[in-house]
């Protein structure tokens, strides 16, 4: 944009990095995170890293941007050795880290957050909205995002939430831009908006980081990968180099034979029958699904699926239409009616929805099913409690220490484990899982699709709803997708392609918004 | 090797329970300072001055715990102490009386959980509300003037609940006792128990876990509206008469013990051995100020550096 970063762009023809990592180590209460970890970042590059989950990229970027210190190791920046103690230094020295969790104030606008703490002043000293906003506009349409400055980040989905964590790291004129997870909760179409975001900063000149589960886009968009495995850097090099395969290879270290397992239903009877449903952010919905078959709901992020989830399993009220299960019709008031009739939501949501993250692994996977434990005057029979969860732990191979440690000590793949055998604890017929791969690595991501394939052996009932559209094409036994509340098209696993659904999920969406642009 | 192992048991109870600790340091410090403290006499003095703050304070764990506040435990103390001495002052038994005042109080926990639950109002407001309302109904129901519980047989025995001894040891250290125990299973070993740490943990969580949220809510306020109560007997019973002020004050109180006890004011997390061990705390403190002559107005504000003290060993523990 500007003659320096021209001439930064130019120089990178001949790469000097602009940041070094050497020989990084960090260990936490006496266990390695990383060690001996080489890392150059070059301007006009977009590097990605990639690694199962607890491999220790998370804690890599945090050292990069100050938040943890390294235990061993060198830190150059612009040839100089750096000594970041806290993340403002790493701030001021044009170094941006976005996190998975963003962060970002609900009830403020895109702009304040933008601009949060290095507020435009006027010569009263008092905040100059009209440049604040004026500002903040400008590096939203820079982004190509139509979101008004002035709209609460809360009325904002979560890719636009992403867009203005993008726009404040801009705002700050960071050099090094570092995107953790930044497409794990992004619909295709929002991916496709960053990716090229990306492309226009690389152009710039900036240095980008990104980690990343999802490997197309490695591929896509980064011009190098490195790979850690057990916080050691196994793989550095340009992602012409090699192709998917080999880079899930190096990053669990084994072969993975078939990513997407499918087997065949044995349909049973039919479990549930949705007609013409409404609910808040849900137009007349119609569907049925049977025993032993995964129904698959795709869409863009806001399409409706969650919302209608939530109305299936009574969090929310339904406006017309009416849910039956075996042929009965039921009328769902909370959750918990649902439960009973053996209809159980897995949300997205883990950490708001799913799990009480303070508490212990045991409780929190016991909550839902507690009334099977439970002998008069609802006291909790401990024994066999204890005994459901060690069951769950070990079919479920969840990795702990102990049953007892705090829930959110567990990688998200362990978490996302624990979630589904809370669900399946209370024997559901039913089951709707909303994204259950979110923030999981690939190791983690086959054994839950394993554990899918398992659902539907037993007989249930399983309604899957995924954004990631290779899980849900391999997983799914017939598609249907929403957009905007509505379903805009049913397909069999034969008729479904990447092509067919991402025509059918944007449909509706293109439609309304040639007709408000 | 015995006492190695017991030593072991004894540091990690002392490094689990920062409350404990603070109640250890602060009988070690009035031992030290005064000869009469540590006396049998002084001992059983101090928990039984401790064992209304004590039994409000565990009530109050449950409603803490589901992330809301109880500010009404006052003045419901001092509504249905009137109702306790007006019960027995008209000669009906307390073993009619007695319960019929703790169903009282958990009725009026209950109205203000419900507005909680069901109104969506926020707990401070609510029970500040109720504190209002239910001051007012106590001055009203004793019209201003304290209510003799008499000298019948029925009094004779109300009495006891308050002035009594068993075994040598006051019967409201007994209650405090039993309550704690109730409390502690309740909490520890029951479905409602985990509903109530569920609650406090995340709401949204409890709802789609199948929880019904606002019977929870409701019963928490109905317990703390029931333990206030229950305290209210103790006093009533104590000092022979229900006083129309009575209890003023006493939420702060209870509030102090439970968040010295290490319940999180955000829900979700605590233990009701904490609640006991921070209204002992504050008991011991109250006990070693007075019996060193200490006047009650530097009392307060002693008492308030130790709450802020107690706290801050906390959060600096749980931070770190």
């Amino acid at each position: 944009m500007s003659a320096v970063s021209k001439d930064r762009w130019h120089s990178a023809e001949m790469p000097t990095p602009l940041m070094e990592l050497r020989g990084i180590a960090k260990r936490f209460s006496g266990v390695t995170v990383l060690e001996g970890v080489d890392l150059s970042l070059y301007p006009g590059r977009v590097q990605a890293l990639a690694g199962e989950n607890g491999a220790g990229k998370s804690t890599l970027m945090k050292v990069l941007s100050g938040v943890h210190q390294a235990d061993a190791g060198e830190i150059w920046l612009r040839g100089e050795r750096v000594h970041f103690t806290a993340p403002r230094q790493a701030m001021d020295a044009g170094i941006a880290i976005i996190h998975q969790e963003l962060n970002l104030i609900g009830g403020l606008s895109a702009g304040e957050n933008i601009f949060l703490g290095r507020e435009p002043r006027n010569r009263l000293g008092m905040v100059d909205w009209g440049r604040l906003y004026r500002q903040a506009g400008e590096l939203l349409a820079r982004l190509r995002q139509p979101i008004d400055p002035r709209t609460p980040v809360a009325g904002l989905s979560i890719g636009q939430q992403q867009m203005v964590e993008i726009a404040r790291a801009l705002s700050l004129d960071a050099e090094i831009i570092i995107m953790d997870e930044p497409t794990d909760s992004l619909t295709d179409i929002e991916t496709e908006i960053l990716e090229q975001v990306v492309i226009a900063l690389r152009e710039e000149g900036r240095s980008l980081v990104m980690i990343t589960h999802r490997l197309p886009e490695i591929f896509r968009m980064c011009d190098s990968v490195a790979v850690l495995r057990d916080g050691q850097l196994v793989h550095d090099g340009p992602t012409t180099e090699l192709n998917e395969n080999e880079l899930i290879r190096k990053m669990v270290g084994r072969e993975l034979a078939d990513r997407y397992p499918y087997e065949p239903p044995t349909l049973g009877q039919v479990m549930i029958e949705v007609e013409r449903l409404s609910a808040p952010g849900v137009v007349d919905v119609s569907f049925s699904a049977s025993a032993g078959e995964v129904l698959g709901f795709g869409g863009l992020m806001g399409a409706g699926r969650t919302e209608m989830a939530q109305a299936i399993c009574g969090d929310t009220s339904i406006k017309a239409g009416e849910v039956r299960i075996r042929h009965m019709p039921v009328r769902f008031t909370s959750p918990r009616d649902a439960l009973r009739a053996g209809l159980v939501y897995v949300p997205e949501d883990r950490k708001q929805a799913g799990l009480l993250l303070e508490h212990s692994v045991a409780n929190n996977m016991s909550l839902a099913a507690l009334p099977a434990f439970c002998g008069p005057l609802g006291v909790v029979r401990a024994g066999q409690e204890q005994a459901a969860v060690e069951h769950y732990i070990k079919a479920f191979h969840i990795k702990l220490q102990d049953m007892h440690q705090p829930i959110d000590t567990l990688s998200g793949g362990n978490q996302q484990k624990a979630s589904l055998a809370k669900a399946l604890m209370t024997e559901p017929e039913i089951v709707i899982l909303d994204e259950p791969t979110r923030g999981v690595d690939v190791g983690a991501k086959r054994e839950i699709y394993l554990l899918i394939n398992e659902l539907k052996r037993q007989g249930k009932c399983v309604l899957l709803i995924s954004s990631e559209m290779p899980e849900l094409l391999g997983l799914s036994d017939r598609i249907m997708v929403l957009a905007n509340g509505r379903i805009s098209g049913e397909f069999t696993r034969d008729d479904a392609t990447q092509e067919t659904i991402m025509t059918a999920a944007a449909h509706t969406n293109s439609a309304t918004e040639t007709v408000t642009s | 090797m015995s006492t190695l192992t017991m030593n072991k048991a004894a540091t990690r109870l002392l490094i689990d329970n920062k409350a404990f600790l603070a109640l250890t340091l602060l009988v070690i410090v009035s031992a030290a300072l005064s000869d009469n403290f540590l006396t049998v006499d002084n001992i059983l003095n101090v928990l039984r001055q401790s064992s209304i703050n004590a039994i409000i304070a565990m009530g109050v764990t449950f409603v803490i715990l589901t992330a809301g506040i109880d500010l009404s435990v006052g003045a419901v103390l001092a509504l249905t102490g009137a109702f306790a001495g007006a019960m027995t002052a008209s000669g009906l038994t307390p073993w009619i009386g007695v319960p019929g005042t703790v169903a009282a109080g958990a009725a009026l926990g209950a109205i203000a959980g419900a507005f909680v639950a069901y109104g969506r109002i926020q707990a401070f407001i609510v029970t500040l509300v109720a504190m209002t309302i239910l001051r007012g109904a106590a001055l009203v129901f004793t019209d201003g003037r304290p209510i003799s519980i008499g000298t019948t047989e029925a009094a004779d025995l109300f009495w006891q609940l308050g002035g009594g001894y068993w075994l040598g040891v006051p019967i409201p250290i007994y209650l405090m006792f039993f309550v704690f125990i109730l409390c502690w299973a309740v909490l520890h070993h029951t479905r409602f128990g985990r509903h109530v740490y569920a609650v406090g943990g995340g709401e949204k969580v409890a709802r789609l876990s199948g929880i019904n949220v606002n019977r929870i809510k409701i019963s928490v306020y109905a317990i703390s509206g029931a333990c206030a109560a229950l305290a209210s007997v103790v006093l009533t019973a104590r000092l022979g008469s229900a006083q129309p002020t009575a209890g003023t004050g006493y939420e702060l109180d209870a509030i102090a013990a439970v968040v010295i006890g290490g319940t999180s004011l955000m829900g979700g997390r605590g233990r009701i051995f904490g609640t006991l061990v921070g209204a002992l705390v504050i008991g011991v403190l109250n006990n070693a100020l007075n019996i060193m002559g200490v006047s009650s107005y530097f009392q307060m504000i002693a008492k308030g550096a130790v709450i802020l003290l107690a706290v801050l060993l906390d959060s600096r523990s749980t931070s770190s």
